[in-house]
Formats: C-alpha cells, sequence, structure tokens
C-alpha cells in the first residue's frame, strides 16, 4: 500500500527536477538558442495578444483623455473624463447593482456547484456521466440564446411560466417587472454557469490524493465528514479561482441584460449595468471618448475587487 | 461565470472601435455650385461600382431597374442591420473615412443627426432641387435643410393611423373615436366590460410614436434649432397634453403598457387582446403578416383628434436616400438616389410591391396604388384611407440633432414613468434636463423654453 500511494507523488516530482536543470543549463553555453525556440513557441499568441488586446487597450486609454463634441471639435482633457466617471451617479448605480447580483446570484451559484460537484465525486451516483453533462449543458448554449429562451419562459402573459400560473389559479409573478428584473437575470446566470464552476471543481477533487481519503478512512471519517474536513478545505484554491472569475463575469454582466432590454425596455434602462452603459455612451450617444474612460474604470473596480478577494481569502488561509 | 465571453463584448466594442484610422481616409466632395447635363451624363457611362446601405428587403428590384437605366454602373446593396445598428457602423465607417457606403438609407428623423456631423452632400447640384413638386410638401420638408438644401431623396413615409378590431368594436357598441376624449371613454367602456381586452397599447419605450404623437398634438420641440444652436421645449402644453393623455389610461389601467415588436406583444395582437393599433401607413402590411390568425377583423381609420372637427395627424417612420459625402462618385450615387425614388416604375413597384408607403403625389393619387383591397382589412382601400391621411401631417416637426440619444433619454424617463404609474408630467421636465445636460456637454447653445 505504502508503494501504491507515494508512486505519483514521486512521478510529480520528477519533471519539476528536470525543468531545474534546464534552467541551470540555459545559464550556460546553450542559452540563447533555447531562449529563441521559447520566444517563437510564444510569437502565435503575443502576435495575436498584442495586435487584439494590447494595441487596442493603449489606444483606449490615450483616447479616454480626449473629449470629442459635435460641436467644437476634439479637445485634450486629461483625467476629466475619469473625475467625470467616478462621480457618475450612473456608473455608481450600475456599479451598486452588479455588486447586488454578486452578492445574491454568486454564494448561490458557487453553494450549487460545489454540491453537485462533491455528489458526482463521492461515486453514490448512477449515471454520474450523464448527470455531469446535463449540468455542465447550459454551458454550452451561448447566453444570447439562453436569454432570449429564458426570457420567454418569463413572457408575462402568454409565456410558459404564466401559463401554468393561471392553470392553477394563481398569478404569476412579474418576472420582468423592476422588483425581480435581477433575480431573474441571476437564475438565468446560475443556470448558464453552475455547471462550468461544477466541472471546475470536480475535476479539483480528482486530483486530490486518494491516500488522504484512506487515511481519513483510516481515522473513522465517514463521507460527510470527509467532504466537510478534507474535499472541501482542498478545494479551497478552485474555489478561489471559481470566485475570482465570478467577480469578472457579475462585473461585466452585459449579455442577459442587454436582450432582456427588448423585453421590458423601461426596467432595464440604458445604465443598469456598468458595462451597458459603456455600450449605450459610445452607441448611442456617440460619447466614445467618456465611454472608453467608463471602461477602464469598471476595468479598475474588477481588478481591485479581484485582488481584494484574493487578499481576505490569503489573510484566513494563513490565521 | 466564464469572463471569457463577457471581457470583450462591452468593453472591447468601446475599446477597439478603428477610430484611430480617422486620419488617413478620404477627403469630403465640396458640392460643386452647378453640375452640367453633360457632366452627368459622361459621368453616368463611366463604369463605377457604387455602395448602397439598406435594409428594405427586395430593393434589388429597384437596383435592378437602374442598372438596366445605366449599365456601366454596379450597385452593392449591403444590409449591414436595421435601425441602430446600420447608423452605428456607417458612423464608424465615415469616423474611419473610409468603408462607408456611397448611398445609404436614412431615417428622416436621423438625417440631422448626419447633417450635424458634415457627413451628408446636399444634392442639388446634381439636380435634387427640380424634384420638389414630385413630393409631398411635409415630406420635403423634412429632408430640406435652412438654406434650401436638400439632404436626401424621400422613400417612404409613415403617416400616422388607427387599426382596429371591427369585430370587437361591434361586439362592444364602440364607435370608431373621433376625438381622444371619446378614444379615453372608449378605453375605460371596454376594459370595464370584458378586463382581458384593452382599447390599444401604448408602447412606453416607442420614442418614435411618442415623437408622431407630439407631432399630431402640434408640438414641435426643437423648432428653430440650428447649427450649434439647439432649442428644446418638450414641455409645452401640447407635450404635456399628450403626455398626461397616456399616463392617465395607463394609471387606470385602460390600456396596456406592453413593449412593441416583442414576443408578448406580437402573441397579444394575434390573441385579440389589443382592440386598436396606433400605427403608421406602413403598419397595415405590417400586422398583416404578423397577425395573420386574425385576418379580415381589422379596419384602417384616421387617428382620433384633439379638437373636434379637426383632422391633423403625425408621421411616424419612412425613410429617405442620402449620398455621403466621403464618396468617389458624387455624380452617380446623386443619381442613383434620386432615381430609384422618382423613376416611375421603381416608385409603382415599391409601392405596390414592397409596400412601402409612397411620398410621391403622383403615386398617392393614382388609382392603382389607393384601390388596393386587402383581405386582411375586409376589403377596405386602405391605402386610400392613408394617402388621405397624408394630406393632413403637418409640415412643421423638426428632428433634433442627436436623436438617439434624445429616444434614449425620453424612454429613460418619459416612457418608464407612464409604464410604471409614476409622474409622467415631472418626467417631462426630467427628459427635458437630460437633452439640455446632454446637449450642452455636446457644444451646443442651449436655449430652452421658460
Amino acid at each position: 500500500m505504502s508503494t501504491e500511494s507515494t508512486a505519483p507523488r514521486a512521478q510529480a516530482a520528477l519533471p519539476v527536477g528536470r525543468i531545474g536543470q534546464r534552467g541551470r543549463a540555459n545559464k550556460g553555453g546553450k542559452g540563447p538558442r533555447y531562449a529563441r525556440t521559447g520566444y517563437l513557441f510564444v510569437a502565435p499568441f503575443m502576435i495575436g495578444f498584442t495586435a487584439m488586446f494590447l494595441v487596442p487597450l493603449a489606444y483606449a486609454a490615450w483616447f479616454s483623455l480626449f473629449r470629442e463634441q459635435m460641436i467644437g471639435g476634439n479637445v485634450f482633457v486629461g483625467l476629466d473624463n475619469y473625475t467625470r466617471a467616478f462621480t457618475d451617479p450612473q456608473l455608481i448605480a450600475g456599479l451598486g447593482r452588479v455588486a447586488l447580483f454578486f452578492l445574491i446570484q454568486v454564494p448561490l451559484m458557487m453553494v450549487l456547484a460545489l454540491f453537485f460537484a462533491l455528489a458526482l465525486d463521492s461515486a453514490l451516483l448512477r449515471l454520474s456521466r450523464t448527470i455531469r453533462l446535463a449540468i455542465f449543458m447550459p454551458y454550452a448554449v451561448p447566453s444570447v440564446v439562453a436569454a432570449l429562451m429564458w426570457g420567454f419562459l418569463y413572457g408575462p402573459d402568454f409565456g410558459p411560466l404564466a401559463q401554468l400560473a393561471d392553470r392553477i389559479g394563481a398569478a404569476a409573478p412579474d418576472f420582468l417587472g423592476a422588483d425581480l428584473m435581477l433575480g431573474s437575470i441571476a437564475n438565468i446566470v446560475t443556470w448558464e454557469f453552475t455547471g462550468y464552476n461544477m466541472i471546475l471543481l470536480y475535476a479539483a477533487l480528482r486530483a486530490i490524493p486518494t491516500e488522504l481519503y484512506e487515511a481519513a478512512a483510516v481515522d473513522g471519517a465517514g463521507p460527510w465528514r470527509t467532504a466537510w474536513s478534507i474535499k472541501i478545505p482542498l478545494l479551497r484554491p478552485a474555489i478561489v479561482l471559481c470566485m475570482v472569475f465570478s467577480v469578472i463575469g457579475s462585473f461585466q454582466l452585459f449579455n442577459e441584460p442587454s436582450i432582456m432590454r427588448t423585453l421590458a425596455p423601461n426596467v432595464i434602462v440604458a445604465d443598469y449595468t456598468p458595462n451597458l452603459y459603456a455600450y449605450n455612451l459610445a452607441f448611442v450617444g456617440q460619447e466614445y471618448n467618456y465611454a472608453a474612460a467608463v471602461s477602464f474604470v469598471l476595468g479598475f473596480v474588477i481588478m481591485a475587487g479581484s485582488y481584494l478577494f484574493m487578499l481576505a481569502t490569503n489573510r484566513r488561509s494563513r490565521s | 461565470m466564464n469572463p471569457r465571453f463577457r471581457r470583450r463584448t462591452g468593453l472591447g466594442a468601446a475599446l477597439a472601435s478603428p477610430l484611430a484610422f480617422a486620419a488617413c481616409g478620404r477627403t469630403p466632395v465640396r458640392p460643386p455650385g452647378h453640375v452640367s447635363r453633360a457632366e452627368i451624363d459622361e459621368a453616368m457611362r463611366t463604369p463605377t461600382e457604387l455602395d448602397f446601405w439598406t435594409w428594405v428587403p427586395g430593393i434589388e428590384k429597384q437596383v435592378a431597374l437602374f442598372e438596366e437605366a445605366y449599365p456601366a454602373i454596379t450597385v452593392d446593396v449591403t444590409n449591414a442591420a436595421q435601425g441602430a445598428g446600420h447608423y452605428a457602423k456607417i458612423r464608424t465607417a465615415l469616423r474611419a473615412g473610409r468603408g462607408a457606403p456611397d448611398v445609404a438609407q436614412i431615417e428622416y428623423e436621423m438625417v440631422p443627426a448626419f447633417t450635424i456631423t458634415d457627413h451628408l452632400l446636399d444634392l442639388r447640384p446634381y439636380g435634387a432641387g427640380e424634384l420638389e413638386s414630385q413630393f409631398v410638401d411635409w415630406v420635403w420638408a423634412q429632408v430640406s435643410g435652412k438654406s434650401g438644401e436638400v439632404w436626401a431623396i424621400p422613400q417612404d413615409t409613415g403617416p400616422m393611423g388607427m387599426l382596429y378590431r371591427a369585430d370587437i368594436f361591434e361586439e362592444h357598441g364602440i364607435e370608431v373615436p373621433a376625438t381622444w376624449e371619446a378614444f379615453a371613454e372608449a378605453a375605460r367602456a371596454l376594459h370595464e366590460a370584458d378586463p382581458e381586452v384593452y382599447l390599444t397599447n401604448f408602447p412606453p419605450s416607442q420614442g418614435a410614436f411618442f415623437a408622431g404623437s407630439l407631432w399630431q398634438a402640434g408640438a414641435d420641440p426643437f423648432a428653430g434649432s440650428e447649427g450649434a444652436d439647439l432649442r428644446v421645449d418638450v414641455t409645452s402644453d401640447a407635450a404635456r397634453r399628450v403626455t398626461e393623455f397616456w399616463a392617465g389610461l395607463a394609471a387606470e389601467g385602460v390600456v396596456s403598457t406592453d413593449p412593441d415588436f416583442s414576443d408578448q406583444w406580437y402573441q397579444a395582437a394575434n390573441r385579440g387582446k389589443y382592440a386598436t393599433w396606433i400605427t403608421a401607413a406602413w403598419g397595415p402590411v405590417f400586422l398583416q403578416s404578423t397577425a395573420a390568425s386574425t385576418s379580415g377583423k381589422w379596419r384602417a381609420a384616421p387617428l382620433p383628434q384633439w379638437a373636434d372637427g379637426e383632422q391633423v395627424a403625425g408621421n411616424w417612420g419612412g425613410s429617405t436616400n442620402g449620398v455621403f459625402n466621403l464618396t468617389r462618385h458624387p455624380i452617380q450615387a446623386a443619381v442613383f438616389a434620386q432615381f430609384i425614388n422618382t423613376d416611375p416604375e421603381c416608385t409603382k413597384a415599391m409601392a405596390t410591391e414592397q409596400f412601402l408607403f409612397p411620398p410621391t403625389k403622383a403615386l398617392l393619387e393614382d388609382p392603382e396604388f389607393t384601390g388596393m383591397e386587402l383581405e386582411f382589412y375586409g376589403g377596405q382601400r386602405v391605402n386610400e384611407v392613408f394617402a388621405q391621411i397624408s394630406e393632413t401631417v403637418s409640415p412643421d416637426f423638426q428632428w433634433p440633432p442627436f436623436n438617439d440619444q434624445v429616444r434614449a433619454d425620453y424612454g429613460a424617463t418619459v416612457g418608464t414613468a407612464i409604464a410604471e404609474g409614476g409622474d409622467a408630467v415631472a418626467a417631462l421636465g426630467d427628459w427635458q434636463d437630460r437633452i439640455a445636460e446632454y446637449a450642452e456637454f455636446q457644444g451646443f447653445t442651449v436655449e430652452e423654453a421658460s
């Protein structure tokens, strides 16, 4: 038994050693040629990344320092657009809304994803492949299609849910009304992304060395105890990763509200989420410069949010 | 949640716009004083390719007729998008200085948005000035500049009228309302008699419908604006009257407030939730294809009036063809825009096959057009009704130079207040403030009515 359980570790350790050796060899005579080969390997990505990401980003940053008016032309305004953004009630309200969305939707989705991942990993389920696929499937549906589909389901008079409620003599809640809209969108997003997060967590669970379970079993831990004391603590890095993705996703909410807007144009207003606001500033109001600044502010908020989140979780894990 | 898809949508859209390349494009055409017949003939014999962006279905028919008349010229038709998407792409191309079409479909309400940025070519030197007498006066006013420029050639219009369900009216003994007052009474009576049915639906975010309603009521909120001077008065008595009317009926719950052209709305129209649709001349054929199950039950009538005995209408929709001054072929583009919208065969096909409501006097008086009996309307001569309405549209209605922003602000203020039961008249003030704030930010000198 002991040889079996140490074997994977030894294997895992091997490549590290090799890389270390090559690293040392690099400092010797062969270095430059190896380095050139390395750069050649990453070149296809770096070219695309520079042309499609870094250059537009730099351009937008430069662009956000100007103000072009219909009357009066283009002037350099320094950080004026940023000053305006930080005091823009429409942007702040949008940020508040997506923050609320994050607080409601993400915990719910993560608990569900964790639950499904643990259930699949427990080996207690039959048809676990089928179930895994079924839960993951919504992620394969493009979010635009998902929003259209859910929009139909939510329909106030003739939507299936409303019809069903009508059959049993109840009034369906107004899913597209101002009170429930954020919840309705959260439901769509949860439906879409629970499977994705579940797969990440499930993959992390499969990577936990089995000897830990064996040791736990020897110590007398049942399945619940194992899940609570071994699996969940070891999933922490994967959970943090999912959470960071979710911070980004929540703050960048765009597709779902943009599609639902045609169904409830007076509930989902132009500044409903910060991304929708930036889009409308650029393409409705033609305030391209300010839209660029708003996009950067949103980017800063997301970076700060992700960083704070990681800082908080790191601290907790240390204590 | 996967950030990879999202990250690029909003941010990327704003960041990656190719405005950077504005410097390397073409320079605009300086409109010549006059282009002689010989120059035009010469140009029309020169092999040329024109780019034409439009979302009008079946426009290939007119393009083919043009190419038959001018074999040297080829026209490439692109349907880039409808409405907002179409304009966003055009603006981007215009700013980039390349890739913009020579000729494009532009709705009347968007013409000033392209003249303020100095992108439209005055078509007078190319003979467009002589076309005035062919078009209905109020339509011509919509494409005319302050100094008599011709910014675009009208293609179709949308004088507003009312389509109603004759069967529902008959069942509940409702007369076709001649005034808005009678309309309101009928709305109350109908909803009381059958709570499932509403006399009409007020589409709360449909700024174009609201603008047409203002037009009918005699409000002309941007009258007198010119160049860098913007006059705005959306809080006039006429505007207030329209707003109070719809807000009142919505608050009483006797008209519904569903967003139009949504799933909900299409289904409701098919299932008889709305007894009327206040629409425009393009509405009858549109409804025919989207509410096919109600064939034979609808009729057309003029709008109810604000004052008894009056006959006044507004306009909702319709398009023009304009030529952008970045074109390399101004003569050919201008001739094309004029040809497809004035050639008798082209315009007749538009009116009778593509069902675009005509802006030309000749067609509005043509018995072959006005005499068409539509089965969907129980054999009624619907075109005749709207041709008569077209004569009652006021020529005084001016669009703002940033109509899309005005629309968005309308939806966020007045539209929302009506739909959600807020103080709609106060919302008019908010709308006014937002417009003024935006205009000032864009460098306009704003003059608000006191």
